[in-house]
């Protein structure tokens, strides 16, 4: 039986302003875990109920470690980012499909990714066989981070919305330019919903394959409130309805099937 | 030592089920618990026809609770006979169906669909605060509530539940009602109306701009609710609001429950319900009780 898991934290540092890295060991999560999927955290205060929904930035098989980079939004991720070496926190997880790798294999893949879209990126680019792979990474200003990450894994592009670093724009003006002398032949993209429909666009504009890595707000994360659907373009084979649950049939979906 | 209590004549091994909505119909949280080991798993609402809900974002945290307004998003009775009836029909627990309808023709439909299904009782949901001209204007309503009461029983070929609101001047007006109209049990409390402002972006948090307040944040209020209808009605109730733990769960029981429903919990500790059976069994054991009956309404 599934359960939620108590983790240890390895290490936990600030990586950009608000922005923080955080290394949990638990063989369970760690182990099953794939790129593009997403763990729930849980607040140890009896005020904040719900798990916070956390994409998996890298995942260390076999120390069985997942590294969690995220943005402090409110208390809960205020709570998180307290946490040193050496404490527990629960966590519930791997949840959510992650991306189709199988699809990359072989091909020149895209990764397109803004802000907090950017970290589940890392571990979908070092697990990608892909025939190279390009990592557009769309920042509000010269406060970039993770991108020395990529470096060994993907050729990296990197977009400010400000300009002061890398090109002006943002990741899906930044794919465009890049793509323009090396066409993709396959695209993931995580992000705010802008970007999201912006590649999409581009995507079907050109004819490549596309997904997205949705976001919305969660209460159980595990498939059986229906808080966190997103529009569908067809009736759903789970719901019946046009809408398809972020946590459980997501958080990545073809492009297609999603409406923005 | 004696778990098992009876609603209607049929007999729940334990005290202990899901609150509609909370648990899809049970797949979900197979995964974390032994659906056979619950007293009852009470479906999400079933509508006739499926149902898309109302937009996102549908929930929000609240200090100790969390506001909903899913809008009883459910794939309808033809989908709920196929797949999720079948599914809930392998385990060894009481299955009790929750029927939700924008008005008395439609939820009569579904109440006609489910005579002939392997199923042991419906939960009548006349108190969802989300969804306009949906189950809450008759619950508010205690003419409305005795006529579809009695509409629903001359239909119906399970034992009948009605869900009320907490969101009235007086709860037992509701509860007596109900019990007029013909209903063998009555479940209580569903959400209370509320709402959240973001004051960064000064607007609401929820796309329904309001929503339903469940989780301990309201577990004094439907205490109250419960031990109030238990001295107006002499039919069972169903008690739920907030239940995180076997010592809440009691306190339900304890102020006139025959039985419990857990519902937010799930959210936040998918093993809640079989945590709060096993901590009800351990209180009857250190306390030498024999029977859960005796505890029911045993304080006034």
């Amino acid at each position: 039986m599934k359960k939620i898991e108590t983790a240890k934290v390895i290490s936990q540092e600030e990586i950009s302003s608000g922005i923080f890295s955080l290394w949990l060991e638990n063989e369970t999560v760690a182990g099953s875990a794939a790129a593009g999927q997403f763990v729930n955290l849980y607040c140890n205060n009896a005020g904040r109920l719900l798990p916070r929904p956390i994409s998996l930035c890298e995942i260390d098989r076999e120390k069985g470690r997942i590294r969690l980079v995220y943005r402090v939004q409110g208390k809960g991720t205020e709570e998180f980012s307290a946490l040193k070496a050496g404490d527990t926190v629960k966590v519930l997880g791997p949840n959510g499909n992650g991306f189709p790798l199988d699809e990359a294999a072989g091909k020149l893949l895209y990764l397109v990714s803004g802000g907090i879209g950017i970290p589940p990126m890392l571990q979908t680019a070092k697990d990608a066989a892909s025939a190279g792979t390009v990592s557009v990474m769309g920042y509000r200003n010269a406060d970039i981070f993770l991108a020395n990450d990529f470096a060994a894994h993907a050729k990296c592009v990197i977009s400010t919305d400000d300009g002061s670093f890398g090109i002006q724009g943002n990741a899906a003006y930044a794919l465009a330019q890049t793509a323009e002398t090396m066409m993709p032949e396959i695209i993931f993209a995580c992000g705010p919903k802008v970007l999201l429909a912006a590649v999409k666009k581009y995507a079907q504009e050109n004819g490549i394959p596309c997904y997205l890595s949705m976001e919305e707000r969660m209460a159980c994360g595990v498939g059986a409130c229906l808080a966190c659907v997103c529009e569908s373009a067809e009736v759903d084979g789970h719901t019946h309805v046009k809408n398809k649950r972020v946590c459980k049939e997501g958080p990545v979906f073809e492009a297609g099937e999603i409406v923005l | 030592m004696n778990l098992s209590v009876d609603i209607a004549g049929v007999t729940l091994k334990n005290p202990v089920m899901t609150a509609s909505g909370t648990f899809g119909s049970g797949m979900e949280y197979a995964d974390f618990v032994d659906l056979s080991a619950l007293g009852a798993v009470v479906t999400k609402g079933v509508a006739d026809v499926p149902w898309p809900g109302n937009p996102t974002p549908r929930v929000a945290e609240t200090y100790g609770g969390m506001l909903n307004a899913i809008g009883l998003q459910n794939p309808g009775i033809d989908v709920f006979l196929e797949r999720d009836l079948p599914f809930l029909n392998q385990f060894d627990t009481k299955v009790i169906v929750n029927v939700c309808g924008h008005s008395e023709e439609e939820y009569l439909r579904v109440v006609e669909r489910l005579a002939d299904a392997p199923v042991d009782m419906l939960e009548i949901n006349i108190s969802c605060p989300n969804v306009k001209a949906g189950g809450i204007t008759f619950g508010t309503d205690p003419v409305a509530t005795e006529r579809i009461t009695r509409e629903v029983k001359k239909r119906a070929a399970q034992p009948v539940i009605m869900k009320l609101t907490p969101n009235v001047t007086d709860i037992t007006v509701a509860a007596r009602a109900a019990e007029n109209g013909g209903a063998d049990a009555i479940s209580l409390i569903n959400t209370l109306t509320g709402m959240k402002i973001d004051v960064k972006t000064r607007s609401f948090v929820l796309a329904n701009k309001t929503g339903g307040l469940s989780g301990p944040a309201i577990k004094p209020v439907a205490v109250r609710m419960v031990y109030q209808c238990a001295q107006a009605v002499q039919i069972p109730i169903i008690g739920l609001g907030g239940i995180t733990t076997a010592e809440d769960a009691l306190e339900f029981i304890l102020a006139g429950a025959t039985a419990v429903a857990v519902g937010t919990a799930n959210f936040f500790n998918p093993r809640a319900t079989v945590e709060i059976i096993d901590g009800i069994a351990d209180y009857l054991q250190q306390n030498r009780i024999e029977d859960i009956r005796s505890l029911i309404g045993a304080v006034r």
